[in-house]
């Protein structure tokens, strides 16, 4: 799983009102590489949660995300390629993505969340 | 300007659809609000004729889409036509010597292929035509294997009636230069025989290169599929360039494949293309996407279960929406591991829920691409596709798949956006299916219309409408 999923994701289990960011447990991070689409990575900003981007990365053990971000900081490379890691590629293989609110672990195998709520939980 | 543009004799209703779409990916429509190209039918032909005209604003544009199709056979500068060669000949005689002559240049090489739709012409035949065109003042070598320049007379003259064909009025004769031809050696190429993971409902390379199409995708652009399965649909997005995500409710499908070496990721990997950004196990009933997403994805193109060949599932508990236990606490200690019950998810709401989701999250003028079965009884009254108000529906066609049901490839553009009011609608929506879980999944079932057994009639004219083969085939083709 990338980071740019897990700024996506949430815990939709009933009743949570504040499911996001889910925090990460690792067990397993591998990186791949992923082609350089600058147009794709510019396009993507404005969608992406900064702080949820910079705290995974950081549980993921990648330091290198500026605390804050504005759009200008677009137009340096430098941190286009860091923002790029951070998104793309990192992987999340083995580990969970755990709800802030509930404590529910959402099971991350071979690189897949499995967001399947139980049924007590729909 | 007007060129002619040959089809393959395949898949009838996608034609058009697929060429206005590419049209507009190539920005035929730029500055105009409309989206969709002038046609014209040429003389004496029937409307299902692979022969057209149609007007493209420049020469480049129907390069590209020709290059880019799946099923533009070629599209040609007209230079003449008619229903004799004399016809022909007097017709290019009178086309403009400056848009003749600069293809006609002593350096250059150049190509004469004969064709007739839907018959063999012998080496012979074709010879005989070719000097029929002496008059024109090639001055440049012929070149078979990589000409400059490619001429084509095609002409669709009787074949006869039992083959399935378009009935022919009249015969027509073409004589033009190629502008550009589809690549079809990528149907090859990704063909589902040689393809090493599938399942059972894995979409033809043809026509997820189709869904590609109506879904403009290209570089760069975010494509998502909800029931993505083997991953066949984004295979083909990603052949065009694009970043693909996908969800799917059965995590075996997703996460496990048949090995390591043999699922969706490998399937990727055998064509070299990308990995999906994101494969993850999700209801599309529940979607877990965090509340503030919105606008993400440029293109959503599926082919939702639709409880023929492969039913849906959504979370829930079987059981639990039945009505036949009550509801029920998973106990702490089991919570780990727990494998949680699904329940058939009915095809009226998990349309109801792809409208929705694509609503939220498709970009403004995104484009919503899926199948939607039809029972071909009720093949009188045109079929209610579903709606939604942040859509315009702007193609639908059909493939037939039985006697008894067909499915229809929708293609949708959002035109307006999600606003609280469209979802809080669609909320009160989804706690109504829940409530009448059984009812909808009675109503909505296909499955039976489609396998129950047909009523034998034994009074002599029972069997009529199975027994004889129809002349022709229209849109089985």
């Amino acid at each position: 799983m990338r980071l740019l999923t897990h700024n996506m994701l949430s815990s939709n289990i009933k009743g949570v009102t504040n499911g996001f960011p889910l925090l990460i447990e690792v067990e397993k991070v591998v990186e791949k590489q992923v082609d350089f689409n600058e147009d794709f990575l510019r396009n993507m900003f404005a969608k992406i949660e900064w702080k949820a981007l910079v705290e995974a990365s950081r549980t993921m053990g990648y330091t290198e995300l500026p605390e804050n971000s504005e759009s200008s900081m677009l137009n340096s490379d430098e941190f286009l390629r860091k923002f790029h890691h951070a998104l793309l590629e990192l992987h999340l293989e083995e580990g969970a993505l755990v709800c802030p609110e509930t404590g529910r672990k959402f099971p991350v195998n071979k690189g897949i969340p499995n967001m399947l709520l139980h049924e007590d939980e729909v | 300007m007007w060129y002619l543009c040959v089809f393959y004799h395949r898949l009838l209703e996608y034609r058009k659809p697929e060429f206005e779409s590419l049209a507009g990916l190539f920005g035929a429509f730029a500055g105009t609000t409309t989206g969709s190209l002038e046609w014209r039918l040429p003389e004496d032909q029937h409307p299902d004729s692979p022969f057209h005209f149609v007007n493209i604003p420049s020469e480049e544009i129907a390069r590209n889409i020709a290059s880019r199709s799946i099923l533009v056979k070629g599209i040609y500068e007209l230079w003449g036509e008619g229903q004799t060669f004399e016809e022909l000949e007097e017709a290019i005689k009178s086309y403009p010597d400056e848009r003749k002559l600069p293809y006609l240049t002593p350096d250059s090489t150049f190509k004469i292929t004969v064709e007739s739709f839907g018959k063999v012409i012998s080496f012979h035949e074709q010879n005989n035509r070719l000097q029929k065109l002496a008059f024109i003042p090639f001055k440049g070598r012929v070149n078979l294997k990589n000409p400059d320049h490619k001429f084509f007379l095609m002409d669709n003259d009787d074949y006869g009636s039992e083959n399935g064909l378009p009935p022919i009025v009249q015969r027509r004769i073409f004589f033009g230069r190629e502008i550009g031809a589809a690549d079809r050696k990528i149907l090859q190429t990704y063909q589902l025989k040689s393809r090493k993971y599938l399942g059972p409902t894995a979409m033809d390379a043809e026509m997820a290169f189709l869904m590609a199409n109506q879904a403009q995708v290209r570089t760069g652009k975010l494509v998502y599929d909800p029931f993505v399965g083997t991953g066949s649909i984004l295979i083909a997005a990603a052949h065009f360039g694009a970043m693909t995500m996908g969800a799917d409710i059965d995590i075996r499908v997703v996460r496990d494949g048949r090995g390591p070496d043999c699922n969706v990721w490998s399937n990727f990997k055998q064509y070299g293309l990308p990995m999906p950004l994101s494969l993850l196990r999700a209801d599309n009933n529940l979607p877990p996407w965090r509340s503030g997403l919105k606008e993400v994805f440029d293109a959503i193109i599926c082919d939702p279960p639709y409880g023929v060949r492969a039913g849906g599932r959504k979370s829930g508990g079987r059981k639990l929406l039945k009505g036949v236990v009550a509801p029920y606490t998973v106990p702490d200690d089991k919570r780990t591991g727990h494998i949680p019950s699904t329940a058939p998810y009915s095809l009226v709401e998990c349309v109801h829920d792809l409208l929705e989701l694509a609503a939220r999250m498709l970009v403004p003028g995104g484009r919503l691409v899926y199948f939607y079965p039809v029972l071909r009884e009720n093949e009188s009254g045109d079929p209610n596709f579903p709606e939604h108000p942040c859509f315009e529906l702007i193609a639908s066609c059909e493939q037939i798949l039985s006697y008894r049901y067909s499915r229809v490839l929708l293609t949708m553009i959002k035109i307006a956006p999600y606003t609280e009011d469209i979802a809080e609608a669609a909320r009160i929506r989804h706690s109504e299916f829940k409530e009448n879980h059984l009812k909808w999944l009675e109503d909505g079932n296909l499955h039976s219309a489609v396998f129950e057994p047909a009523e034998i009639q034994i009074n002599g004219s029972g069997d009529a409408k199975f027994g004889t083969k129809p002349k022709y085939r229209g849109k089985y083709v």
